[in-house]
């Protein structure tokens, strides 16, 4: 990743064997609300990348401009050297089915089981036999501590649980990309560390690229190669995670101290 | 002081109803046509469609049965004494039969459809849309039209033929209780009377308007649902106003074919 917060911007070409995805001068405003503003920002291959940032602040937007959920009003957003910006559905979704989200919410089909939940990418995408999706959703299950559920419904499951099902469903066709969205608020410090170690393990074991979207700074730290904090919609500070702890930048040092003092309006 | 742009500022807008009114019409035949071409290509899961179909019938059955068998009861009760007592007794038969076949048996099917599937559709799509589901289906590249709209719309196109059929029988029987019972009317002139009203074309006519009905019903919900906004109330209003809007094309729809199909 590039120490500048806009060193992607206008790079000649994102698809180089470093950069996974590329958000390049990106604009994005409903109506007259501004959420991003000339937002530049590149993704390193095989990394875990967090962006941290207050709340409201466009954060789950940039995960859903790379999934292509959503389309920014200016700019280009580069998916393996290809810019999905007014892509059509079709290939999109042949872009899509490279990566696995994972909702804040979970966003588990209520009306499916945690097998069918978790299978479902698998069912629509690949030709596997019964077996095989069971032996790999057995796998999925078993490599986030959750072996037991597969036959029980999303709504007999805690909130942590039902956030390591939505991990199991996003990594269970081994994408190429992986997008965490607020994986650890609203848990308990204990259900944190078991998704911080989760996260970390996914990392060793499929080596994708992940952007982590979160402001639970210990966690943050343990999982991040990169940071990058968005503010006011743009890009101030993106850096090693080592040297953004360091990082001069006022709005960042307010930021990773929590401190009610500074230049963050409250 | 009197100023007339206050005022007219609240009156409804022509040209942005009209818009809507395009953008409406022209998101539910998008859908439409984006759900037939997955139908086509035979590119959905029978196993769902099934599992709809069923649901969506049982939900259904017990309220288009007391709906329809009243119906059947009241117009042979208004007809049976009054043409019994003309030396109309022969007609009894066959204008519960004409009436509902033709006409109440699909419309009323319909509306109670409208009233029990279209707003368990709506509201399930807008809870999904709320819990942010079908943003989860989207991201996995797999199309919420195939995956949610076609299994309801094909469950919807066979569920209401199958619906109108009970609905027919039970209404015909019920007014032939009644014109027993009422009118003391024997059982030979009744169903004889309803041989020589109607025939066979007739109930088929009666089933295809059925068929459109299940349409109307499954896109307009399977819209509405997809367009929710905000929370449990936005899940509230895009039910009702998925239930009001394919009552409202339910009617005229059956307008349009009785014209179409009976001139």
């Amino acid at each position: 990743m590039k120490t500048s917060p806009t060193a992607g911007a206008g790079s000649a070409d994102a698809a180089t064997a470093d950069v996974a995805v590329s958000l390049q001068h990106v604009n994005l405003s409903y109506g007259p609300k501004i959420v991003l503003s000339d937002c530049s920002l590149d993704f390193a291959r095989g990394k875990v990348t967090t962006v941290i940032g207050l709340s409201g602040a466009g954060k789950s937007t940039i995960l859903r401009l790379v999934n292509g959920l959503r389309q920014p009003t200016h700019g280009r957003v580069v998916v393996n050297g290809v810019d999905i910006v007014g892509m059509n559905e079709r290939p999109l979704n042949e872009i899509r089915k490279k990566m696995g989200f994972a909702f804040q919410a979970s966003a588990l089909f209520d009306s499916l089981s945690v097998f069918d939940n978790v299978s479902f990418p698998l069912y629509e995408h690949t030709k596997f036999s019964r077996e095989e999706i069971r032996k790999r959703v057995d796998e999925a299950l078993h490599s986030i501590g959750l072996s037991d559920v597969a036959d029980r419904m999303p709504a007999e499951l805690s909130g942590g649980m039902q956030k390591r099902v939505g991990f199991a469903r996003a990594i269970v066709n081994e994408p190429e990309i992986i997008l965490f969205d607020e994986p650890t608020t609203g848990l308990d410090p204990i259900m944190t560390n078991v998704i911080t170690d989760t996260i970390k393990g996914i990392q060793t074991r499929l080596r994708p690229t992940s952007i982590v979207v979160m402001h639970d700074m210990p966690s943050v730290y343990a999982i991040s190669d990169n940071i990058a904090m968005l503010f006011e919609g743009t890009i101030i500070e993106a850096a090693p995670a080592t040297e953004f702890r360091r990082s001069k930048n006022p709005i960042v040092q307010q930021f990773l101290e929590g401190s009610e003092v500074g230049p963050i309006p409250l | 002081m009197f100023r007339a742009s206050t005022y007219l500022r609240d009156l409804p807008q022509p040209l942005p109803m009209a818009r809507r009114f395009f953008e409406y019409a022209g998101g539910t035949t998008l859908m439409f046509f984006d759900a037939v071409r997955y139908i086509v290509t035979l590119r959905f899961r029978p196993s769902e469609a099934m599992r709809q179909t069923a649901f969506l019938i049982v939900e259904s059955l017990p309220i288009v049965l007391l709906t329809s068998g009243f119906t059947g009861l009241v117009i042979s009760l208004e007809t049976a004494v009054s043409a019994v007592q003309n030396g109309f007794s022969f007609v009894i038969g066959g204008s519960v039969a004409y009436g509902t076949v033709r006409e109440l048996g699909p419309l009323l099917t319909g509306i109670v459809f409208a009233g029990r599937a279209g707003a368990a559709i709506t509201a399930q799509l807008g809870s999904m849309v709320v819990t942010e589901q079908i943003e989860a289906l989207q991201s996995f590249g797999a199309s919420p039209t195939k995956v949610l709209v076609v299994p309801r719309l094909l469950a919807c196109l066979i569920g209401m033929p199958m619906l109108t059929t009970f609905a027919d029988i039970i209404a015909v029987y019920g007014g032939y209780y009644m014109a027993l019972l009422h009118a003391h009317i024997s059982a030979n002139t009744y169903w004889s009377s309803v041989n020589r009203f109607i025939d066979f074309t007739d109930f088929e006519k009666g089933l295809l308007k059925a068929a459109v009905f299940g349409i109307i019903v499954a896109i307009v919900a399977c819209y509405e649902g997809f367009r929710t906004q905000g929370g449990a109330d936005g899940v509230g209003r895009a039910t009702t106003h998925a239930v009001v809007t394919a009552i409202i094309l339910v009617f005229a729809f059956n307008f349009a074919l009785s014209f179409v199909l009976f001139r």
